[in-house]
This record gives structure tokens, C-alpha cells and sequence, in this order.
């Protein structure tokens, strides 16, 4: 901006007149005034730290008397003890080696007993010759500064204490989680064990009959709940069963275990489907529902007797289980009705009916869990693949030996993905369509 | 441990002859080998003068450098004892200030052969006060101390260490680098703090056979007369000299004094 010359200028020769007069003043202001009264503490000591000379600001804050300072006291008298540690070994070879040292913060001590947080800078004066001949100091009152420093270093203190705990949460988290995951791995191979407990290890041969099963875990944590069983009752006779009991886990371990060895029992006292279902039922009952902890199970349970005409008569009995199917000689599939049957174990007394039908040579008779029937299937996985497509499956099998069908069942077991999500189990029994020689196959997948 | 590492992890620089009597400078708590340089002219005239820095001091490598091992004076004697094996000293004579002091008296023990006497500037094998003892200090003071190490970083930073440790030629950053002679990291400077001022070391006194030179400083509020007196006591085979000098740093506040003192007992020691 430019000034124009008509326009009236503060500096100007008023304005210079007052201006003077103030600088005049402060000239009186004497080089020892300016020492002694400065916002400053000076002080000015040999090079062994003696005081000669201190300001009066500073024997203000101190609370001394210049006669009780300057030569009877040095430099590090003024510091508190820690101070004099600090001074002793870094302050004073700092400041031999470099001449000078800045904005160092101390705290000096008052005659009164209090301290006062201090800034102090220091300047080492030579002689001609390069000889250190004395050191001038300047001290600030650092109180406000020193508070907020302090309140900063509260802060970073606090802030590292909550990063250590974090870390040692997160280490903690991370350990926790090793140790969850080593858990679990045990606990896999525990219950891969017991769940091999809770099937047969393998099937027995029976004379003239083919036989073939596959068992599907859905989750390697937790056990399935469906179970099988193929066992002689005496020389002619052989009892099978096929169910599943409800829910997963250690309960649902403990129900098939019982059912299990109930069903065994059973079969050996009377052998007859419906007596056996009935045994159970009152077993389970007695055992959970009645206690007011309902547990229950669907079975197919069934009696094989090959006869001496190369067929085989089938006496079974199911409890709320799905259908068996058969797959005939001739090529047709039909479902093995068994009237009645509720649900084992919910009621205390259930009526159960055995049925029987006659396998024929080339006849098969498939047992199977709801897995099966109610594995999702479509693009979107809603929709069941259920009992109609499942016989119409194996009327395009029919006929078929049981390993036959529990291959295709296998494949198409694995055709579901993830669309199969609870366990499945498939058990096959067959009559040869014609008698091998070498007796009969029995076929095991898992 | 080979050779090259323990020359670069203590900043070991050696200079005068190479086939003259070896002295080795220990600095203490503080500052680095730089603690040394007014006298090291003098010392290295007639013999092989080594420096160093103790790891988490001066230039020596950080990344060497655990709460652990340096939280007792037997690190530190280590440390002594890795650089004369890795030197191949033999009959050295240690000089040690302040704390290097009861260092350089654990370190004789670990590698004797190498160690033929013992200077200690300015010692005091315990600071703090204790029944019949006078160290000077209570052991609150050492939080002051403390205390004061946390206002003071002294031109620490961390982003500046590399600078000062790998750059050493480089003049351009002689302005950042003030005060980086007793630029030490806040953490390690807290661990050298406590293990010097809190370590109770008298006990290690009698175990020194070698000839041993206790110069003390008239006027030292770290270190005493009568801790002087202490040390000179407890070891037999010690000469005491009382040097006219006043703070705890005789070899920058009378380094003339310091090194003729030192050079009149390499000369005379038996």
C-alpha cells in the first residue's frame, strides 16, 4: 500500500518525539538493572562450580541473600539431590565437552524447603588462550511449562501402560485361542474314536446275503447321531438295524449307545422286530423322557432268515423311521410299508408292528437316515431331495446288489456338497441273484 | 563371538602403537567414550589406548542391547570381557569411571589374563547410605534421578538414533547431533541408572588381587572421600591418590592431572 503525502502519520513528528522519550527512558534502564531485575535468573560461576556472581531475581526465587551465595556456594548446592546426579553425570561433561548446553530442566531448592522446576542454560566463557575461565548460566521458571510436561508424560505413561496391556490381552487372546484350537483337535480325535465305538468295526458275513453300508459324518466336531448294527441271534437268524437318534454331540453319543446295546439284548431274548422296538422304547423312556429329559430315536429294526431256496425272508419293524425301500430282481423299486410306529422312547407305551416280506434272488433292501431324504438340493439349496426322488433313484438302479446301490447312493451322497448337512447313514442287504461260490460279499464304506 | 561383531556392537576404536601396553577406558553412566578425549592424547603417546561404548551407550548397537543382560554390572563386565578377547589383550590395564569402576573388578575375574591392573576413577561401590556406610544417597534420590532423565532426553529421539549411530563423518548433521554424547534411549538410560546407583558391590572389593590405582577427586558429591577411603581400605593391593579436582569428572575438569596420575602408576606399577 502506498502512503499519500496529505494523509496524517502516526510515527510522525509527535509520534517520533514520544518514541524517543520512551527509549530514553529505558536507556536510564542501567546494564545492572537489566541484570539484577531481568525475568531471568543469572548466575555465574567458576569452572569448579563456585558461585561469583547471581542476580537478584534469582536470589528472589531462591530465597537467599547475595552474602549467603556468591562464594560459599556452588551451582549444584542449588539443585535438588537427584539434581546433583543428573548435573554430575550428564550436565557438566556436556557442557566441558560442548562449550555450552540449552534448556536443561532441573529443579533448584528454596531456602523455604520448596522447589521450583527450572529451564537452565549454560554458556562455558574463555580465555585468550582457549582456557575455560567460567560459566554464565540463565535460569527460567519453568513451573507451567514443567506441569504441562508432566501431564504430557502422564498421558504417554498412561498411553504405554493401555498399548502394554493391549499387547499382553492380545497375548493372551493368542494363547487362548492356540490352546482352543489344540482343544479341539483332541477333542476331534476323541470323538473320531468314540464315534467309531458306536458303529460296528466291520460287518459280519452272513451266509447266502450280501451286505454293504456307508456312514457320512456332517462335522468332524461333533458326533453323528445315526447308527447301525448287523449281528447273528442264532444259527439261522440275523437282526439289523438302522436309525437315528435326536440331536448331536455327547448326549446324543450316549443315546445311540444305549440303543445300541438295548437293541443287541433284545434281539438275543426275543427275537422278534416288534418286541425288540418295544424294549426300547420302554428303556429310553425309563431312562430320559420319564425323568423329564425326552429323548428319543427312529429305528428300523429287522430280522433276516435265508431260507434254503436262495430268498430270504425280512421281518421288520420301524419306529417313526422312514420307509425301507426294495430294490427287486426285476427292475422295480417299491417301499417296504411298516405300519404304526412312533417315535422310540417319547411315549410309555408305543405299539410297534413287524411286517414281512421275502427277498427274492436279486432282491435288495436299503435301509437309510433323513439325511438322505432331506439333504438340500437346487441352485439355492431349498429345496429337499426327499422320499419320490429317492425311490425313483433306485428304481433306476433296480436291480442292484447292495454294494451296488450304496456306491451309487455314495455318489450321490457327494452330488449334494454342502447341500448335505446332517449325518447319513446307508445300510444294504441282499439276497445274490445268483449264489457265488466263493459265498457272499460284504461291502463297508464310511 | 567373532571378532568384527564385538568391534562394531561396542564402538571400539584403538589408537596409539599397536605393540605398546594396552589401557582400557571405560566410561560410566551418562555419557560414551567421548568422556575420555582430553586425556587420551597423553595416554596414547606411549600406549595402545582402547575406547568403547558399553551396549545401549554412545554408538553402540541398540539392537544388541536387553533389559535382562544389562540389568546387573556382571552385563557390563561381559561386555569388557567380549572386547579384550575379542582385542586379544593381555595384561591390560582397565581404566574404569565411576561405576566402570566395579566393573572393571568383575570383568578381572572373567577374563584374568587380560586384565593385569585396575584404575578406578572417581569409584564407589555402593551409593546408597546403609549402617557404617556412608554412599552418599538414599535410594529416593535415585527417582530424582529418574525423574530428571525423563524431563532431559537430551536430544534422544528415536528417529535420530540411526543418524547418530550410522553417520559419525557426516558434519552437515553436527547440528542435530548436540548433546548426543549422553543421547541415550530413555528406557536403556533407566536400567543403566538403576543397576549403577542401586547395586550393592562392596562385597566384590576383596576379590581384587591385581595392583589397583583408586584416584578420587578432592571434592565429588557422587563419590566421596570416604568412599574413596572405603575402596582404597577393602583392597590391599591399591594405591590411593586424591586428585585436586572437583565433580565426579576428573578426566574433563583436570584431565592433565588425571592422565599424569594414570601415567605415573602405568610407569610404576609393580
Amino acid at each position: 500500500m502506498c502512503r499519500t503525502g496529505d494523509s496524517p502519520d502516526p510515527a510522525g513528528a509527535g509520534g517520533r518525539a514520544r518514541t524517543a522519550a520512551a527509549f530514553s527512558a529505558l536507556l536510564e534502564d542501567s546494564a545492572e538493572e537489566l541484570y539484577e531485575s531481568a525475568p531471568c535468573g543469572y548466575l555465574s560461576t567458576l569452572m569448579d562450580g563456585t558461585i561469583a556472581k547471581i542476580n537478584r531475581t534469582l536470589l528472589d526465587w531462591l530465597g537467599l541473600e547475595r552474602e549467603d551465595v556468591v562464594g560459599s556456594m556452588r551451582f549444584t548446592d542449588l539443585l535438588t539431590v537427584g539434581g546433583k546426579l543428573y548435573h554430575e553425570t550428564h550436565f557438566a561433561p556436556l557442557l566441558r565437552m560442548q562449550g555450552e548446553l540449552r534448556g536443561i530442566a532441573l529443579e533448584i531448592r528454596k531456602a523455604g524447603g520448596g522447589r521450583l522446576p527450572v529451564l537452565v542454560s549454560s554458556v562455558v566463557k574463555y580465555g585468550t588462550e582457549g582456557q575455560p575461565l567460567l560459566i554464565r548460566t540463565t535460569v527460567f521458571d519453568a513451573s507451567d511449562r514443567r506441569a504441562y510436561e508432566e501431564e504430557l508424560l502422564r498421558r504417554r505413561q498412561d498411553a504405554e501402560r493401555a498399548r502394554a496391556e493391549a499387547e499382553r490381552a492380545r497375548a493372551e487372546a493368542e494363547e487362548a485361542h492356540r490352546q482352543a484350537e489344540a482343544d479341539r483337535l483332541r477333542l476331534a480325535d476323541a470323538l473320531a474314536v468314540l464315534q467309531q465305538s458306536l458303529l460296528p468295526e466291520i460287518l459280519p458275513v452272513v451266509p447266502g446275503v450280501e451286505t454293504a453300508v456307508h456312514y457320512h459324518t456332517a462335522s468332524p466336531d461333533q458326533l453323528g447321531g445315526d447308527f447301525y448294527d448287523v449281528f447273528p441271534v442264532d444259527g439261522t437268524r440275523w437282526a439289523f438295524f438302522l436309525g437315528d437318534v435326536c440331536g448331536k454331540g455327547p448326549q446324543a453319543a450316549a443315546l445311540t449307545s444305549l440303543t445300541r446295546y438295548t437293541l443287541r439284548a433284545a434281539a438275543h431274548h426275543n427275537p422278534v422286530p416288534a418286541a425288540a422296538l418295544t424294549t426300547l422304547n420302554t428303556v429310553l423312556h425309563d431312562r430320559y423322557t420319564a425323568g423329564g429329559d425326552p429323548r428319543y430315536c427312529t429305528c428300523v429294526f429287522g430280522i433276516l432268515e435265508p431260507g434254503a431256496d436262495g430268498s430270504a425272508a425280512v421281518h421288520l419293524a420301524s419306529g417313526g423311521h422312514p420307509p425301507a425301500i426294495v430294490l427287486r430282481a426285476d427292475g422295480r423299486a417299491e417301499l417296504l410299508p411298516t405300519p404304526g410306529g412312533l417315535l422310540v422312547g417319547i411315549l410309555p407305551d408305543a405299539p410297534f408292528v413287524t411286517a414281512t416280506a421275502t427277498l427274492a434272488p436279486g432282491d435288495t433292501i436299503l435301509l437309510y437316515t433323513d439325511g438322505l431324504t432331506e439333504a438340500r438340493t437346487g441352485p439355492t439349496r431349498d429345496h429337499l431331495y426327499g422320499e419320490d426322488a429317492l425311490l425313483a433313484f433306485a428304481a433306476d438302479q433296480a436291480p442292484a446288489a447292495p454294494g451296488e446301490v450304496i456306491e451309487a447312493l455314495t455318489d450321490l451322497l457327494r452330488g449334494f456338497g454342502d447341500g448335505l448337512d446332517d449325518d447319513t447313514a446307508l445300510l444294504a442287504l441282499g439276497v445274490p441273484a445268483t449264489p457265488s461260490p466263493t459265498g457272499p460279499a460284504t461291502n463297508h464304506s464310511r | 563371538m567373532v571378532v568384527m561383531d564385538v568391534q562394531r556392537r561396542n564402538n571400539i576404536t584403538v589408537t596409539g602403537p599397536a605393540d605398546a601396553p594396552a589401557v582400557v577406558l571405560a566410561h560410566g553412566f551418562g555419557c560414551d567414550q567421548n568422556m575420555w578425549r582430553l586425556i587420551v592424547p597423553a595416554l596414547a603417546a606411549r600406549h595402545r589406548v582402547v575406547l568403547f561404548d558399553y551396549v545401549g551407550s554412545g554408538g553402540s548397537d541398540l539392537s544388541a542391547w536387553s533389559e535382562e543382560r544389562y540389568s546387573s554390572l556382571d552385563g557390563y563386565a561381559q561386555d569388557v570381557a567380549d572386547v579384550c578377547e575379542a582385542l586379544d589383550l593381555e595384561d591390560a590395564v582397565f581404566v574404569g569411571h565411576s561405576v566402570s569402576a566395579m566393573v572393571g573388578v568383575l570383568a578381572a575375574r572373567i577374563v584374568p589374563e587380560s586384565i593385569g591392573a585396575l584404575v578406578m576413577v572417581a569409584p564407589s561401590p555402593c551409593y546408597i547410605d546403609d549402617e557404617g556406610y556412608r554412599g552418599g544417597f538414599a535410594a529416593e534420590d535415585i527417582d530424582e534421578l529418574l525423574a530428571s532423565l525423563e524431563s532431559n532426553y537430551l536430544g534422544w529421539s528415536s528417529a535420530m538414533a540411526p543418524v547418530i549411530m550410522g553417520n559419525p563423518d557426516r558434519p552437515e548433521l553436527g547440528q542435530e547431533l548436540t548433546n548426543s554424547f549422553c543421547a541415550t534411549d530413555p528406557d536403556i538410560a533407566r536400567v543403566f541408572a538403576r543397576t549403577t546407583f542401586l547395586t550393592d558391590s562392596r562385597g566384590d572389593l576383596e576379590s581384587v588381587t591385581v595392583p589397583t590405582l583408586v584416584l578420587e577427586c578432592a571434592q565429588d558429591v557422587i563419590a566421596p572421600r570416604e568412599v574413596g577411603a572405603y575402596v582404597h581400605a577393602a583392597i590391599p593391593s591399591s594405591r590411593l591418590v586424591t586428585l585436586d579436582a572437583i565433580g565426579h569428572c576428573p578426566q574433563l575438569s583436570a584431565p592433565e592431572a588425571t592422565a599424569r596420575a594414570i601415567l605415573d602408576f602405568l610407569d610404576t606399577r609393580p
